[in-house]
């Protein structure tokens, strides 16, 4: 037997507690799910007889509908629930909602939730899978895990790249998530923005920071485009967007000066003529959309291998 | 683990290998309408030496696939050492072909019955044939080889345990008896 990684996690809570072995492996498996999705049959029975479960929070469409068509092209059932529609609303506890949905005999819930620590706390209260699809401010692991996908096959290795983060750092889990990832798979990373949107401390997360768009474009092997959330910006200290797209926006010309094949990548959604203008997004360098191809296959692995590491734990357990 | 008996060597697996080749001809005309599918490991492997054979005798290339298998085991949750997924390589149309699976050893049927399945679901192949290059009986279910290199009839507590040039360095069949 030759020793490969083995998954032995029955959560998968973001990429902090994660090694570099363990990255590799969610990678390598989501390369063999990838060709899954080009079949005229798009379905596996890995998990048939599974049930997954979205618990989503916040507001969310890409994220939600990748992780139920990952879940339906394993041939798991998905049940979708929406807080704003349920019991939440009546006061529920989320350890409560958990614990009800353990009970319904579910194997893997997906939850989105708007404070940090929610998916680290629910997992701890339950036996079944937890999967992290965006924690508050934390993590959002597999945005990370399907940026970290695409920078692979597009450039064939993570380990040495240059890659920037541009955008809103301070109240992003994508840029966390990826910073974890990237940095422990070997590349360089540099975040920009605007002052105001730099986290406190950064620094001591091994990366490059810079206020100058320039500075962090040269030399850039792949940027990564946070979109401006200006739906959280409750204190009004967030840069006009026009402002915003002068001075920090990927346009032509900041292309031009760039790379010549350095990859744009965005999380979605767009903000088009604010973070991105539309040349860009829709440009030769842009790969955006193949993200959104390749967040299937990561969901898949991810999982996959989340309803393997849990039946591992009960094992030797018993 | 113990080694007990070589029941092939390096040898006698190659005329096993152009003996199977052979048949495979024999029993299908030639090579219109004919690829080979190998299984994940070492099935791809052999495979891959079989159309060589294939070619050298008729001088005509035969299209050849890789199948994993993993995602369509029945014995997902009960295995101790998880498997890793593998890629899928089957880069032309199996529909309305003669397939020939490929594996390395014949036990209990179920990788073959998984491999069924898998192939099924990337389309719908004229015929399924299974050559294996070693029948080692206890079969689970109703499965039988077409072409099969040797049967060697085993103990359950015996494995046999195919080695490839490719992956393990030297080419011998051998049985192996597991400690109690």
């Amino acid at each position: 037997m030759n020793k490969e990684t083995t998954w032995v996690r029955k959560d998968l809570l973001g990429l902090e507690d994660l090694s570099r072995e363990e990255i590799k492996l969610i990678l390598s498996t989501a390369e063999s799910f990838k060709e899954v999705s080009t079949r005229e049959i798009k379905k596996v029975p890995a998990l048939r007889g599974k049930t997954v479960v979205n618990l989503f929070y916040e507001p969310s469409t890409r994220t939600r509908v990748s992780f139920e068509v990952a879940a339906k092209r394993l041939s798991a059932d998905v049940i979708n629930i929406a807080t704003e529609t349920s019991s939440v609303k009546k006061g529920e506890t989320l350890v409560d909602t958990g614990r009800n949905i353990q009970a319904l005999k579910a194997d893997i819930i997906v939850m989105r939730h708007n404070y940090s620590g929610a998916a680290v706390m629910l997992a701890r209260h339950l036996d079944i899978s937890v999967v992290n699809a965006g924690d508050g401010w934390h993590e959002h692991p597999t945005q990370a895990l399907l940026d970290m996908f695409t920078l692979k096959e597009k450039l064939g290795n993570i380990e040495g790249l240059n890659v920037s983060i541009v955008g809103d750092i301070a109240h992003s889990r994508v840029a966390r998530s990826n910073i974890w990832g990237l940095t422990k798979m070997g590349a360089k990373v540099t975040v920009c923005a605007p002052q105001m949107l730099i986290p406190p401390g950064i620094e001591k997360m091994a990366v490059r920071v810079t206020n100058d768009i320039e500075a962090a474009l040269k030399n850039a092997d792949a940027v990564n485009v946070l979109r401006m959330q200006f739906e959280r910006d409750d204190e009004h200290a967030f840069p006009q967007q026009l402002e915003y797209l002068k001075n920090f926006g990927i346009t032509e010309d900041r292309l031009l000066k760039a790379k010549k094949n350095m990859l744009v990548m965005h999380p979605g959604p767009l903000n088009r003529g604010i973070e991105i203008s539309s040349e860009v997004a829709d440009g030769t360098n842009s790969v955006i959309l193949e993200q959104v191809t390749n967040g299937i296959a990561v969901r898949m692995a991810v999982l996959f291998l989340v309803a393997q590491g849990r039946d591992k734990k009960n094992e030797t357990s018993n | 683990m113990k080694e007990k008996t070589k029941v092939l060597d390096k040898e006698a697996l190659n005329r096993s290998i152009v003996r199977i080749a052979h048949e495979i001809l024999e029993k299908n005309k030639g090579t219109e309408n004919l690829c080979l599918v190998g299984i994940r490991n070492r099935g791809a492997f052999l495979a891959k030496r079989l159309a060589e054979r294939i070619t050298e005798i008729e001088k005509n290339k035969v299209p050849i696939g890789v199948l994993d298998i993993t995602l369509y085991r029945d014995d997902l949750t009960l295995i101790a050492q998880q498997p890793v997924v593998h890629k899928t390589e089957i880069d032309f149309d199996i529909s309305g072909k003669t397939v020939v699976l490929v594996d390395d050893v014949l036990y209990t049927g179920r990788t073959i019955r998984a491999a069924m399945d898998a192939l099924i679901d990337l389309g719908r192949p004229k015929s399924v044939q299974l050559a294996v290059l070693i029948d080692r009986g206890h079969r689970e279910l109703p499965i039988r080889a077409d072409y099969a290199g040797k049967n060697i009839p085993t103990a359950q507590n015996e494995t046999i345990e195919v080695r490839l040039s490719e992956v393990d360095g030297a080419d011998e069949v051998v049985i192996v008896e597991k400690n109690e």
